[in-house]
């Protein structure tokens, strides 16, 4: 530790602090525009000036580190001077436009210049313009108010971890630009937004549309993935106008994803549902809640009547909160109906009833950056969870060996150790390879049960494994092997595929070998709180795609598009077509809910309050920031008045804190999360290794912006680079033996589905697969989302048709 | 054979007058200077191969940097022995040797000459300091648009690659030092240590902050000692000749002969290797005295990033740290401007702050802004639009610029804005007055 | 595309660094494939991006940065004409009055045959033969006087 003294107060700091730490440390406020805590040091604004003891000049804090006994004085005349004529000099060839500037009052520039700038200015030559540019639908840019602080180009760089801004030309003439006409595709930009310490980059949406002044702040928890990113909304007259991030350091540190900051504009989309609707004779009306209720509750009845409780089956988003799911779950068992699942992306339940707990990432969020040695398993993870993709980001940056076991070699925009890319089926060998390697080297094959150590025998770890084995186990490095920084996870293409549990026993048993940490990654804002309240089939009940495979005669479905939001898009769509009920509580009309009987207008996470449970286990409350639109009402409460008017009894919740009260039975959130979540399994699933899979398999990602209905309807979101026309992807050298051709038509089919895509080259797809993205129009037709897949030539002389199809099916 | 004609350039001038000794120009004299056979043949690279073959101490060597008082040629100064002594010993990786030979401040030619008479002792140079600080790649960067010294110098290197001067397992020890040529492409500030290694590591010549310095955070993040070319140079004649004799060819705090670059108003411009101390009025003859036997008005003694100094307290200075500290400015690279009576000091500072103005790198907001400021507002007086308060303004923006900057670029700026007008103010008020030069009437 | 020669140039250039530092040769390599096209494109630029593995804009950071690369067409012979204060001593305003009036261009401007281009340049670092320019960033002129830029002119015709 050491001594030092800034404006007279005596601090003890760290070796290696630097002033400004210090100083915000003493709560000293020293001006500033291009540091920031996050990003790697440019001391290139020089607004930190400050004047320390035995220097002749004065010193930039944020860069300069402090010694033993050092006196710094941030506020005496040297440092005020100093910082002054900075003050002077960023001001001279910035417009002075505050009222039309949409940062305004909200500005650095503008705070810090009203505390240090002098007024009048002795500058009377030419303001500098800056031409402006076009970096996509997100962000918009006034160039000439930029101060050159580089921030922007350090946070892509850096956190992004791709560097698609700079600062081209020199001095004066220096200015930020994306690559000649290019958009910023970074799916963490929008930080770049709250980074710009002046007006030069906006928010592009929110572009004129309120005062910051206007503005009603209230806090909220992210909904897009399990993270539980906090987040800040901001409101002008009961309509969401933008969302911004909470600090939350062990979250989503000062971040947020494009997605949570944008998808807001999918809330006051024109989809919304506003009112109760009834299908009459298979026109849609509008109705008032009571008869709504009452005619959904009458349908119900009548089929549980006639064909038993088993005749319905209940669809929960893994979106919809931990209160929603325990209701609606309660409300199906009450009725004596065991089929509920929350699971809507998964096929293999083969480890149902075999885990002691709830599954979940087995760290915490911040472990990772801590990690030394990491494993991958099918994630696509800066499209699955943007933000802690950066967190990985950061391990790698620190030095961690990351390996990647994936059907696609997608860029994690990190430096990879070892990567093997194959077919989903392939994976589960590979993973009993690194296994057998692992415990070889570890010599603990002793830990392993005898029927994997079984399975074992006959495989042949190949060199590729074999090395990755080795980075695993830390071979020839100085690893601490007391407490192990190995971290194992299984990502949404591992959680959706058919042999996901062969993936997940294997990973737990190389977990157990290396002492790692780690789980699945699950996907949604409450995958893991909707399996700790138990939103899965009772003993006797359907899992979610078995009440898809054998037709329900009735469905109640909890904020989703069943097309879209399933594993299986076509099965879901007939199955909704078959019905004789289905009533959808939802917060969209939509065309995948045509099918439905009764719609039930429900708020979303904005207009409602409740919990989310994040991947890390961790139980997040929050509150409705506005009132329901329309008449739309919290699901909660409607699935109360559903369950009395279903004559069901013990209800009578006043508020989600009742709900949370009984659904906890009084104890406390976080202990029940603390006893419930656990990894292991009870027992061993019987599981297979070596199996032939023949022909060519299915890699149905979900597009980040496809992910739920609320980002479906965000407007800025869809324009960007990450909504594009579904293809066939497939290896090159694939094709090259099919004889295809790039952008040609084809026909891909998976069980009964169809659909005609072009086709794309694409050496990042798995030989053997066939990379086909869902969740939209052009796929409904298609099957599972990881699963058989072929693809047929179409003639050459029914091309320019084919093709003609498959673009209209798009736009 | 008009081609013969057009392609004459600037020779440096040696006269064998007493004063000058002969270092870093040492092959002047020969037939073919630049070659490898010349500079063997006058005992070339023998001191790198005592040294490596001895297996003498890096202790011993610094030392006699040290005691020969050789100080940085780049301009700041700064005692080259000392520099070495911060090069940490143990390193676990590479370590890494630089050349600035990107001179750029306009005034400045030397190490141009350097390259084009004396490359080989330059190159045994740079490997006798490699093998004393233990690093074992080499660059030497060179100004982009002395292109023909560029490729001088690749041949040079490709010469003392095949014979074993550079390379691995020199003279058959475990000695190895690879040496390459890279180049600038336009841009002064990458003559700044710092910005010359982003530059070398493929980046704008951005400047880093310092600390940490080259010597711990250098060429791709590894220790690198970075010294100008005129200093690496002599490095070959001090372990020759031993540190004192260099040290006694100079004068007090200033060890050994120097390279002085003369420029503007003088008959015969051009490099004179001159011994440290010699009265100015002795260079200036040398350079065959003031051009067209004008008057001499002003000075700048080390280039633009020194103080101007008018013609009484040039004439009066001896050519060495002290003589040109005592007088009011200092020796900078040696980069001598000369200005003759005919000289409108307005319009030269005019010139002078659109250079800073416009190879300012653009990174720290007092340099970017404050030089684009400074020059409008001479060229507005230039432009007959001044106001007397102007000067006031001028010198303090310059003050505010100066020292509060990442490099010193900033400080370059500012120093001859505060200098002209300390020193020529009456032309300046002249100027702002009448719309019109004091000197030309124009 | 980059073309064969280029791109054994710039291997050579490579192999001046380690291997995991390909992006130090960016420079040269922009250099390299100027040289060839006599200007740098932002085809050029990308395709030197990609030949190294480093961002586009990286690239571009750098060609925008330094002065000797051309970001637009330059004609056949590039004529930088120092104007720098040594320079300016032995009036190479003359010398640049001379030149655009011959040549019919101010300066950052190509004639209308496209032969040839006028630009002021910074120091070039050989003041002792003020004044001076250099053509094509290569040939260095000095001592210049009107005739020995006609004589100069006539030569690149
Ligand atoms: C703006 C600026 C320009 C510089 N230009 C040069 C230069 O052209 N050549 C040079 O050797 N040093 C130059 N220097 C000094 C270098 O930063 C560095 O001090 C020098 O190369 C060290 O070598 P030395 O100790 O042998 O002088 C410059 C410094 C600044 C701030
Ligand atoms: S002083 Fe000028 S040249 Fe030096 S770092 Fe700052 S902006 Fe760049
Ligand atoms: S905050 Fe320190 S220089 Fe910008």
């Amino acid at each position: 530790m050491l001594k030092i003294e800034i404006d007279g107060k005596p601090v003890e700091v760290d070796h290696g602090t630097t002033i400004i730490d210090a100083a915000d440390k003493l709560g000293v406020s020293i001006p500033r525009f291009c540091y920031h805590k996050k990003l790697s040091v440019a001391a290139n604004c020089r607004m930190c000036l400050v004047e320390v003891e035995k220097f002749g000049k004065p010193l930039p804090a944020c860069a300069t580190p402090v010694a033993e006994g050092m006196k710094i004085f941030t506020k005496s005349k040297a440092a005020v001077e100093a910082q002054q004529s900075v003050m002077e000099f960023l001001l001279i060839n910035h417009p002075l436009d505050c009222p039309i500037c949409d940062q305004g009052g909200e500005c650095d520039l503008q705070d810090i210049a009203v505390a240090y700038g002098t007024s009048g200015s002795r500058y009377t030559e030419e303001k500098r313009v800056v031409f402006n540019k076009n970096i996509g639908p997100l962000i918009s840019t006034d160039m000439t108010r930029c101060i050159q602080c580089t921030r922007c180009v350090r946070f892509l760089k850096e956190v992004g971890g791709m560097q698609e801004l700079g600062m081209v030309g020199r001095g004066e003439h220096a200015e930020i630009t994306a690559y000649v006409d290019q958009s910023v595709n970074s799916e963490l930009s929008g930080n770049i937004i709250d980074l710009c310490p002046v007006g030069a980059l906006t928010n592009k949406p929110f572009r004129y549309s309120a005062r910051s002044w206007e503005l009603v702040r209230r806090p909220s928890i992210a909904p897009h993935d399990s993270l539980g990113s906090h987040i800040e909304v901001h409101v002008k007259d009961n309509k969401v106008m933008r969302v911004l991030p909470r600090e939350k350091e062990s979250i989503n540190e000062c971040w947020l994803s494009d997605r949570d900051r944008y998808s807001y504009e999918g809330l006051n989309s024109p989809d919304r549902l506003k009112v109760p609707m009834i299908k009459h004779h298979g026109e849609w009306q509008e109705t008032d809640w009571k008869t709504a209720l009452e005619y959904a509750a009458g349908q119900i009845k009548d089929i549980t009547n006639e064909h038993g409780s088993d005749a319905l089956g209940v669809l929960v988003s893994p979106n919809s909160t931990m209160e929603e799911g325990y209701l609606i779950k309660e409300l199906a068992n009450d009725m004596g109906c065991g089929n509920v699942d929350y699971r809507l992306r998964q096929t293999d339940f083969r480890l149902d009833g075999k885990r002691v707990g709830t599954p979940w990432m087995g760290c915490n969020i911040d472990d990772i950056e801590h990690l030394d040695r990491i494993l991958l398993i099918g994630s696509n993870i800066r499209n699955e969870h943007p933000l802690l993709a950066q967190r990985f980001r950061k391990a790698v940056d620190n030095g961690a060996e990351l390996n990647i076991i994936s059907p696609l070699d997608n860029n994690p925009l990190m430096d990879i150790a070892h990567k093997i890319i194959c077919t989903p089926n392939d994976m589960v060998n590979v993973l009993a390879q690194i296994l057998k390697g692992m415990s070889k080297l570890q010599r603990l094959s002793l830990c392993l049960p005898p029927s994997l150590s079984e399975l074992l025998e006959k495989i042949h770890v190949r060199p590729n494994t074999e090395v990755m084995a080795e980075s695993l186990a830390g071979l020839g490095k100085t690893f601490n092997l007391i407490a192990p920084k190995v971290g194992i996870f299984l990502g949404n293409m591992a959680l959706s595929a058919p042999r996901f549990t062969e993936m997940y026993s294997l990973a737990e048993a190389i977990g157990g070998v290396s002492g790692a940490k780690g789980g699945i990654l699950p996907s949604a804002a409450n995958s893991t709180g909707m399996h700790m309240m138990g939103v899965m089939p009772s003993a006797t009940g359907m899992h979610a795609r078995a009440m898809l495979e054998v037709p329900r005669k009735a469905y109640m479905l909890l904020n989703i598009e069943p097309e879209l939001d399933c594993q299986h898009a076509a099965l879901a769509r007939e199955a909704m077509k078959k019905a004789e009920c289905v009533v959808a509580l939802t917060a969209y009309k939509s065309e995948a809910l045509e099918n439905a009987d009764v719609l039930l207008p429900i708020a979303p996470f904005t207009e409602t309050s409740g919990s989310f449970m994040s991947m890390e286990g961790r139980i997040q409350t929050f509150k409705a920031v506005v009132k329901p639109l329309g008449e739309s009402r919290p699901a909660w409460k409607v699935i109360r008045v559903l369950a009395n008017t279903l004559g069901l009894k013990g209800f009578d919740f006043e508020s989600t804190d009742d709900v949370r009260t009984k659904m906890f039975e009084g104890e406390k959130p976080s202990t029940v999360a603390r006893k419930k979540l656990n990894n292991n399994m009870k027992e061993l699933v019987e599981i297979e290794v070596k199996i032939k899979s023949e022909g060519l398999q299915r890699i149905g990602e979900v597009p980040q912006y496809e992910a739920d209905p609320i980002v479906r309807r965000s407007g800025p979101l869809q324009k960007t680079k990450y909504n594009i026309q579904r293809r066939a992807r497939m290896n090159p050298e694939d094709l090259r033996m099919m004889g295809i051709v790039e952008g040609d038509a084809v026909l891909v089919k998976q069980d009964q589905g169809r659909a005609v895509l072009m086709v794309r080259s694409d050496a990042h797809v798995a030989r053997g697969c066939v990379r086909v993205a869902a969740s939209h129009k052009q796929t409904v037709g298609l099957g599972d989302l990881m699963g058989d897949i072929a693809i047929d030539k179409i003639p050459a002389e029914e091309q320019e048709a084919a093709k003609a199809q498959a673009m209209e099916a798009y736009s | 054979m008009a081609a013969k004609k057009s392609t004459k350039t600037a020779k440096p001038v040696m006269t064998d007058l007493k004063g000058q000794t002969l270092i870093t120009l040492r092959t002047l004299k020969e037939k073919n200077p630049a070659s490898l056979a010349t500079y063997e043949k006058l005992g070339g690279y023998q001191q790198l191969k005592r040294l490596i073959t001895d297996k003498v101490k890096a202790i011993d060597v610094i030392n006699q940097v040290k005691v020969s008082g050789l100080r940085g040629r780049g301009g700041a100064g700064f005692p080259t022995g000392l520099k070495w002594s911060f090069m940490p010993r143990y390193f676990d990786g590479t370590k890494y040797l630089v050349c600035n030979t990107d001179e750029g401040e306009p005034g400045t030619f030397k190490d141009r000459d350097i390259i084009r008479y004396n490359p080989h002792q330059l190159i045994e140079g740079m490997a006798i300091a490699a093998y004393t600080l233990g690093a074992e790649v080499g660059y030497n960067y060179i100004h982009g648009e002395i292109w023909a010294e560029y490729e001088i110098f690749e041949s040079a290197l490709a010469e003392a690659r095949e014979a074993g001067y550079i390379g691995k397992n020199l003279f058959g020890s475990n000695v190895n030092f690879d040496l390459y040529a890279v180049h600038g492409y336009g841009a002064y500030i990458c003559g700044e240590e710092t910005a010359l290694i982003e530059s070398i590591e493929g980046k704008k010549g951005q400047p880093r902050f310092k600390p940490p310095f080259p010597a711990s955070y250098g060429v791709f993040g590894k220790p690198t000692n970075v010294n100008n070319t005129e200093s690496y140079t002599s490095i070959p004649w001090i372990l020759q000749h031993g540190g004192q004799a260099f040290a006694d060819v100079g004068v007090a705090a200033s060890g050994g002969s120097k390279l002085f670059s003369v420029s503007g108003h003088v008959e015969k411009p051009g490099n004179y290797e001159v011994n440290m101390g010699m009265p100015f009025t002795e260079l200036l003859a040398m350079a065959g005295g003031v051009w067209k036997g004008r008057k001499l008005k002003a000075v700048i003694p080390g280039g633009p990033s020194t103080a101007v100094m008018h013609a009484e307290a040039i004439l009066e200075a001896t050519m060495d740290y002290n003589g040109l500290g005592k007088a009011g400015s200092s020796l900078g690279a040696g980069s001598m401007i000369v200005m003759d009576e005919t000289t409108c000091m307005v319009k030269a500072l005019k010139r002078l702050s659109y250079f800073f103005y416009e190879e300012s790198c653009g990174q720290c907001t007092p340099c970017r802004e404050g030089t684009g400021w400074v020059y409008r507002v001479i060229k507005r007086i230039t432009d007959g639009e001044g106001k007397m308060e102007d000067l006031d303004l001028l010198a303090d923006v310059s003050n505010n610029i100066s020292g509060r900057t990442i490099c010193a670029l900033g400080d370059a700026a500012a120093t001859p804005v505060l200098s002209f007008i300390k020193h020529f103010r009456p032309e300046f008020e002249y100027y702002i007055q009448h719309g019109k030069s004091m000197v030309d009437g124009k | 595309m980059l073309s064969k020669e280029s791109i054994e140039k710039i291997e050579y250039e490579l192999t001046k660094y380690p291997e995991d530092q390909r992006r130090a040769a960016v420079m040269s390599a922009l250099r390299i494939v100027q040289t060839e096209k006599g200007w740098l494109s932002p085809e050029s630029i990308s395709d030197v991006a990609q030949y190294l593995g480093i961002p586009e804009i990286a690239a571009l950071e750098v060609a925008t940065f330094y002065n000797m690369y051309d970001l637009e067409p330059v004609g056949e012979h590039k004529i930088t004409i120092c104007t720098n204060i040594s320079c300016m001593l032995r009036n190479s305003d003359e010398i640049v009055e001379h030149l655009q009036k011959k040549l019919g261009v101010g300066f950052n401007e190509v004639t209308k045959d496209g032969k040839f281009c006028l630009k002021e340049g910074e120091c070039m670092g050989a003041c002792g033969g003020a004044p001076l320019m250099s053509v094509n960033n290569t040939k260095m002129h000095e001592f210049l006087t009107v005739e020995k830029v006609d004589e100069i002119l006539k030569e690149l015709e």
